[in-house]
């Protein structure tokens, strides 16, 4: 029997980038449907009822939510190809822990990033550049925070790459001059065509945002 | 296997500590509990988990593992001849993860927000949240017990670790506040299950009493209204 699967999402979603990324890895065909956040369809509101959120992963009728249950959900569905999550226990404890800090922190700095000013925005400047120093830690000399390859902590945070711009140019800074590692990891991963296909291009976010911004009259 | 294998780093009031060892219990495996005293944090709690400096830790052999439902799942996966604790079907699994998940950023956060909310009108909407969150936790155990005792079917699992910890701290906010929370009336399966719940084997020694955690809620809702504080 086919799988059914369908994905509702918001192109420019971090968290919805992760369950693109993970679907192509593994080869899955799924029907794609982009959310109207301001207008959410009654499929999303039955889908995820709790959060009314994006990404929901519908696979045969069933929906899944909260975008890193999905992701390994995914990883446990189609586990013949990719495997994102390593086998052994020790490895997999280590990439949960390592996506739930992305998790903790990336989204809500980013933010904060680029919609406050002033001494709150250096603050969030200084806490996010510390966040990537960790990560960097983290990742070290392997080429993937998977090891030799791309996993569950990759796919995790390699979405937030393509809000670099909006990052950097609203907080007047460069992620590059202080992080060139980090850099070359991001450069590193968007050579896969899992990763390429699967998030916007940073100006097309930015042009995004900066959309938003007027409509929502922030100077 | 040798008690000095494991340790967990912990704290006896913490619901997060507590859902380590109901895991081990689960799998029938000996630790050393080293308790941190309250107000301070150990070179070993500060060396082990540097990123978050947070307890719980479980300490295996040398490596530690932090992060209480990460440390349950690395439990149920290392002795994975023991009572299963997750479930085993992918979409179950994605189920019970949601709900822990749930749980931890939007239901506990409200019933601290509830211990912290001075004033009748914070107060109110406080637990307004707590009860809404509560009768979907109500729905979610009548849909994935399926008639039996637990969230996860006969035996405790991994939702109803990951929910039955915080009941201590549940029946303290009770009797605190003159309230109840868990009703037969309301919450039927989630009162019945409580009460299974706390019996259980793997439950009953590590769940601490409420008169005990009622002098420990006085200065954790000290703490968390000073939090609240604006800042001078």
């Amino acid at each position: 029997m086919a799988d059914q699967v369908v994905l509702l999402d918001f192109w420019p979603s971090p968290f919805g980038m992760r369950l693109r990324i993970a679907l192509a890895e593994k080869g899955v065909q799924y029907e794609y449907k982009d959310e109207d956040l301001r207008n959410k369809s009654p499929l999303l509101l039955q889908s995820n009822p709790v959060h009314k959120k994006i990404p929901v992963l519908i696979h045969n009728g069933k929906a899944v939510s909260e975008s890193l249950i999905a992701v390994q959900y995914i990883d446990e569905v189609w586990k013949d190809k990719a495997p994102l999550l390593p086998s052994d226990p020790h490895l997999r404890a280590h990439a949960r822990f390592w996506a739930d800090y992305v998790d903790k922190k990336m989204y809500e700095i980013g933010r904060k990033v680029w919609t406050t000013k002033g001494e709150e925005q250096d603050a969030a400047k200084k806490e996010f550049l510390e966040c990537i120093s960790v990560l960097e830690g983290e990742l070290g000399d392997k080429p993937y925070f998977g090891g030799k390859t791309f996993g569950f902590v990759d796919v995790a945070l390699i979405p937030f790459s393509s809000w670099l711009s909006v990052y950097e140019k609203f907080g007047n800074f460069s992620v590059e001059a202080e992080h060139p590692k980090f850099i070359a990891w991001v450069k590193r991963c968007l050579e896969k065509e899992s990763v390429s296909k699967s998030i916007p291009d940073q100006q097309k976010v930015y042009d995004f945002v900066l959309e938003m911004r007027k409509k929502l009259g922030i100077e | 296997m040798a008690k000095n294998d494991l340790k967990v780093l912990g704290a006896w009031p913490s619901p997060f500590v507590m859902r380590a060892r109901i895991a081990l219990n689960i799998k029938s495996l000996d630790y050393e509990f080293l308790e941190e005293t309250f107000g301070s944090k150990s070179q070993l709690l500060l060396q082990s988990n540097p990123v978050h400096k947070k307890i719980p830790v479980l300490i295996h052999g040398d490596k530690p593992i932090c992060e209480s439902l990460v440390i349950v799942e690395y439990i149920d996966e290392v002795w994975a001849s023991g009572p299963s604790i997750l479930p085993s079907q992918p979409y179950d699994r994605a189920t019970a993860r949601f709900w822990a998940s749930y749980i931890d950023e939007k239901w506990f956060p409200a019933l601290k927000g509830f211990a912290a909310a001075q004033g009748e009108e914070a107060r109110k909407a406080a637990i307004e949240q707590v009860v809404e969150g509560l009768a979907l936790l109500e729905d979610a155990f009548q849909k994935t017990s399926k008639g039996k005792d637990f969230f996860s079917g006969d035996k405790i699992g991994y939702l109803d670790i990951a929910f039955g910890c915080f009941l201590g701290w549940l029946r303290v906010t009770e009797k605190m506040n003159g309230i109840k929370l868990l009703d037969e009336t309301k919450t039927p399966g989630l009162a019945k299950w409580a009460h299974k719940f706390c019996a259980d084997a793997a439950v009953k020694d590590v769940m601490p009493e409420t008169e005990k955690l009622a002098e420990v809620a006085k200065i954790v809702i000290a703490k968390l209204r000073g939090a609240g504080a604006p800042p001078k």
